[in-house]
């Protein structure tokens, strides 16, 4: 950290606990970082003389006539295209024992884009998973989680949409990241050769809980940095903010806050939003979308944590294990990509849309022939049908390791309906069953 | 609040928001106050004084800010500015006009002018010198997107006032002198068509509230049909989040038989406001052949503007519908999401350290929701006109549990009920709106009943009434269906879900999407049902359970096709033709 001439340094703490220290001082400004024992603080309360420091690493060890230094300014980062590449923790430094960065020194946590100069999203975003770009498109500009069980491989999921997608810069934001994960990270985008359009922001599981806050506020300051100065687009991975969520409960747990549901602070969803609704599309062509993960206990989606986040994120993502295949699908059910009607049938081909609800749709029945079979009902020759195509259906589209590209996952859906059914049982729309079915009835 | 000299003070504590000011004079509870920071003012709100120390909830980010710095008092509350050219602008909470401010970004202290000083309006007088006026009576009219916007005495205007003169017919700007009134005192007031009105108080320049008594159309069926709301009446929309809030309060506010259209986009998604931005200046109006644009107005505090704006832009908005209410027009206000509201009152209570209610919401939450809803209404104007202000808040459940406070409280304030269900979600059934749990209270209204006796039908509310009993049977029939078996159950219990199912495809579920199904006029509506009630009195002559199945799934086809036809269009009544060949097939008696 730097050190300016004629700061004023104090060393005389009143109050500490496991998280804040307080001391009498002059001049502070609101928000401002200060150096307290060697480590990083920022002012969260002032009242009269009496300043109350958040001490992001904790406050083991830290004496009572501990020297503090008050920077004088906010969280900061310096952006340049020299961050391209490079891997640093909660605070900016770079932890991969490279050079410091050079370039523009700007706050976090800037201010909100004003709503009328946003762009409605408009670019599809191709992933090669049909489980995400058949039935749950994605757009730039689009803020979407990962709803997960902590043993649901979402990191590799969320590692393979972000080589795939077509973005200028990914931007990865590791909260509570445990070191394998952190090393995965690493290995894959070193491996693909990609590692220059991206810039990683990591705090894992060996550092202390509460650092993990600064995390998201300093990918999207990178993300504005490449998004507006340069018109570029990028996108955002954030995992896991059920841990970033966590960090903000113990925080205001130890500010002495009465909690709301789940003993998560009364703001959750405002600090939530902040960060998701930095997902953006420019009118100069520049966007931050934001893939996330939120885990959930034990499939919990009212938990607080995931509520919050379904009512301020642009859908959902689901994944579940198919037991028929053996294989981890994108659940067609629960996923939801809110934006998906600005992009299906426009910028992919114009049955898209109808074709991904028929398919859905007769997945769906494949589900209720399943329950009458489990129940020891008689299956009709239609149940039979369905449950066969569902079964493909899942293994050649929603595995998670499928890759291909959205034409050609129209095109084995067709190749499915035609193999399985009649035309009135999938019952899209005449023209296009003119064009795309091609089998004799 | 007459004072020689404003209030200053400086600033002694800083939590977040909430900011602790020492003052030297007095001050008001609600009263505005600026806190000069650096270069720029950041606003703020008195919100607890304790002895010499004003809490006030400045509305703004606090970044930077530190004790010393001063504050300077403005001896009112939070107004809004109320003039002609509130139509067709896009404002943050606070009523600052979103496209008057520089940059991408929100810049803390830019406060912009919600009007256009310089644009000249076509005035016309419509008081003389020598009439008696009161509060919010008209002075002359200005042509606001082809709205007549009337320029009233000011509401804050006390007493008896003369006119003394009025501008003739000719283009003024807002500011100039429209007209002269002498008071009680024989005091000479100049009126320019600008006024100021605190947000947080009621306007009652107005005669008579009575009880709503009139449907107020939407083009929704399941709300017109079966649970309408009442022009000037209140109704909520609580949902989990990917039930269709949102899309569902678009249609409304597209389609609704409204003057002015007042959107408070309070704490959600930014995306979503961008869809309105970017739509509704597209869009045509059904009844004026304008763009939808021209009687809407937009307050957009999204989820990442700042969190005390957000409770004061749901007032601004109710108070804006108030100010175009007393010209004697159809306001419909709509308010997405009131629980967003709810958790900034939240969030400030627990600054304050106040003890906490359910959910650690504010104790006095219930209150608070019930007075704001109680804004609404139906009004007669002092000069016999009539305006109203049709209120549809949603509510944004935690964890989609309809016991929560901000749904509870709600339930107390507000008389229609349209609850999302997740179910009918799950299953694309749309609008999610669950028949049988939703309620109008409107329908229990002799007034209401009396209006659609003389307006619709005589028989129209036994139609409605039917149609809510087939409901309930079909739902009862299903789970019968469900726990015995397809075969195990008599055929008629599935003649009795079919005929429920019926009504849920053809008279429930609209496609939002489809330019025709979208909105449905009323006269349609009672066409539809009357046809829909008719075949669910007929008699068939079923002889498995899959003849009721195969039967029912074809006629609601045709019907689904009727919908999607202009009414009594060729193609409408082809598909109506096809209808009565189906029904011949199977039919053994009918009813009429």
């Amino acid at each position: 950290m730097e050190k300016q001439a004629f700061q004023k340094v104090y060393a005389k703490i009143t109050n500490i606990t496991k998280a804040t220290v307080q001391l009498k001082a002059q001049g502070v400004g609101y928000d401002e970082i200060a150096m307290v024992h060697g480590r990083l603080g920022q002012v969260v309360k002032i009242i009269g003389e009496n300043v109350t420091l958040q001490v992001f690493s904790g406050t083991e060890g830290i004496p009572t006539n501990a020297e503090v230094i008050f920077l004088g300014h906010p969280p900061r980062l310096k952006v340049s295209d020299q961050l391209a590449g490079r891997f640093f923790n909660a605070y900016g430094e770079p932890i991969d024992g490279g050079p410091e960065v050079e370039g523009e020194i700007r706050d976090i946590g800037s201010p909100s884009v004003n709503p009328v100069r946003r762009k409605q999203p408009s670019q599809l975003i191709a992933t090669g998973i049909a489980g995400i770009d058949l039935n749950n498109s994605l757009v730039t500009g689009q803020k979407i989680p990962f709803f997960a069980d902590p043993d649901q491989p979402y990191n590799q999921v969320m590692a393979n949409v972000a080589l795939r997608a077509e973005a200028d810069k990914i931007i990865l934001g590791g909260m509570g990241l445990s070191n394998d994960d952190y090393l995965y990270f690493k290995n894959v985008f070193d491996n693909a050769g990609a590692l220059d359009r991206i810039i990683s922001f990591v705090n894992t599981t060996e550092n202390p809980p509460v650092e993990r806050l600064l995390v998201p506020d300093m990918a999207l300051t990178a993300a504005e940095y490449f998004a507006v100065d340069h018109n570029e687009k990028v996108l955002v991975l954030l995992t896991d903010m059920t841990l970033f969520a966590d960090a903000l409960s113990i925080v205001s747990n130890r500010m002495d806050q009465i909690p709301s549901k789940d003993s998560m602070p009364g703001s959750l969803y405002s600090d939530l939003a902040r960060i998701y609704e930095k997902a953006v599309q420019f009118p100069a062509g520049g966007s931050i979308t934001i893939i996330a993960v939120t885990t959930l206990s034990g499939g919990d989606i009212t938990h607080a944590i995931p509520d919050n986040t379904g009512y301020i994120t642009e859908g959902q993502l689901f994944l579940r294990r198919d037991t028929d295949i053996g294989k981890v699908i994108v659940d067609p059910f629960r996923s939801l990509s809110r934006l998906k009607q600005l992009v299906i049938g426009k910028q992919t081909r114009e049955d898209h849309p109808q074709v991904m609800n028929a398919a859905v749709r007769l997945y769906a029945d494949a589900a209720n022939a399943k329950t009458k079979m489990e129940n020891g009902f008689d299956l009709t020759d239609y149940d039979e049908r369905t449950m066969k195509f569902a079964k493909e259906y899942s293994d050649k589209l929603l595995a998670i390791d499928v890759n291909v590209d959205t034409e050609e996952m129209l095109n084995i859906t067709w190749e499915l309906f035609q193999k399985y059914f009649t035309k009135a049982e999938v019952g899209i729309k005449q023209e296009f069953m003119d064009k795309y079915w091609k089998k004799e009835e | 609040m007459d004072k020689n000299k404003k209030t200053t003070g400086k600033v002694a504590g800083i939590i977040a928001n909430l900011v602790i000011i020492d003052v030297d004079g007095p001050v008001a509870q609600n009263e505005i106050c600026f806190i000069k920071h650096q270069e720029t003012d950041l606003m703020a709100e008195v919100i607890k004084v304790l002895g010499n120390h004003a809490y006030v909830q400045v509305f703004e980010s606090t970044r930077g800010l530190k004790i010393g710095t001063e504050a300077h008092f403005e001896g009112h509350m939070l107004e809004v500015t109320l003039g002609p050219g509130i139509l067709s602008r896009n404002y943050d909470g606070l009523q600052n006009d979103l496209d008057k401010m520089e940059g991408i970004f929100l810049k803390r202290g830019d406060y912009t002018d919600p009007l256009d000083r310089e644009k000249l309006w076509d005035f016309k007088p419509l008081a003389k010198a020598g009439d008696k006026v009161h509060a919010g009576d008209w002075l002359g009219e200005v042509d606001e997107n082809t709205m007549p916007h009337k320029i009233m005495v000011p509401f804050k205007f006390e007493g008896a006032y003369t006119v003394k003169s009025v501008v003739p017919e000719g283009q003024y700007k807002v500011d100039d002198e429209i007209a002269v009134l002498t008071d009680s005192k024989g005091k000479d007031i100049s009126v320019t068509m600008v006024q100021k009105w605190p947000v947080k108080v009621a306007i009652r320049a107005y005669k008579e509230k009575p009880r709503p008594f009139k449907p107020l159309e939407t083009g929704v069926r399941v709300i017109d049909t079966l649970n309408p709301i009442a022009e000037g009446g209140t109704g909520f929309i609580p949902g989990p989040f990917g039930t269709g809030k949102t899309v569902l309060q678009h249609a409304i506010s597209k389609q609704a038989e409204a003057d002015v259209v007042v959107i408070a986009a309070c704490g959600e998604r930014a995306n979503e406001v961008v869809e309105i931005f970017t739509e509704f200046p597209e869009l045509d109006d059904p009844r004026t052949g304008r763009k939808l644009m021209e009687r809407t107005t937009i307050i957009a505090n999204t989820s990442n503007m700042p969190v005390a704006a957000r409770e004061a832009s749901v007032y601004t908005a109710m108070t804006i519908g108030e100010y175009y209410r007393s010209m004697g027009l159809r306001v419909l206000l709509m308010a997405d999401s009131t629980s967003r509201w709810a958790q900034a009152l939240r969030e400030m209570s627990n600054r304050l350290e106040e003890l906490p209610g359910q959910d650690a919401f504010p104790m006095d939450l219930s209150a608070i929701i019930s007075n704001f809803y109680s804004r609404a209404g139906y009004v007669f104007l002092n000069n016999g006109a009539t305006g109203s202000i049709t209120f549809i808040g949603t509510v944004s459940p935690a964890g989609g549990n309809l016991k929560e406070p901000v749904t509870e409280s709600t339930r107390k304030a507000a008389r229609c009920f349209y609850g999302l269900s997740q179910a009918r979600a799950d299953s694309k059934r749309y609008p999610a709106i669950d028949p049988i749990d939703s309620y109008s209270k409107y329908l229990e209204y002799p007034e209401m009943q009396k209006y659609y006796e003389e307006n619709v039908s005589e028989n129209w509310l036994d139609g409605v009434i039917t149609a809510k009993d087939i409901l309930l049977r079909g739902k009862e029939a299903q789970e019968q269906i469900n726990i015995l078996g397809d075969d195990g159950v008599p055929i008629d219990f599935h003649e009795r879900f079919w005929n429920s199912e019926l009504i849920d495809f053809v008279i429930l579920q609209q496609d939002a999407f489809d330019n025709i199904d979208c909105s449905t006029p009323m006269e349609r509506q009672e066409y539809m049902l009357a046809k829909v009630l008719n075949v669910t009195k007929m008699k068939f002559d079923f002889k498995h359970f899959v003849d009721v199945q195969n039967f029912f799934k074809n006629i609601i086809n045709v019907f689904k096709q009727m919908n999607y036809s202009e009414f009594q269009s060729d193609d409408f009544k082809k598909y109506e033709k096809e209808l009565e060949k189906l029904l011949a097939e199977h039919v053994v008696e009918e009813v009429s």
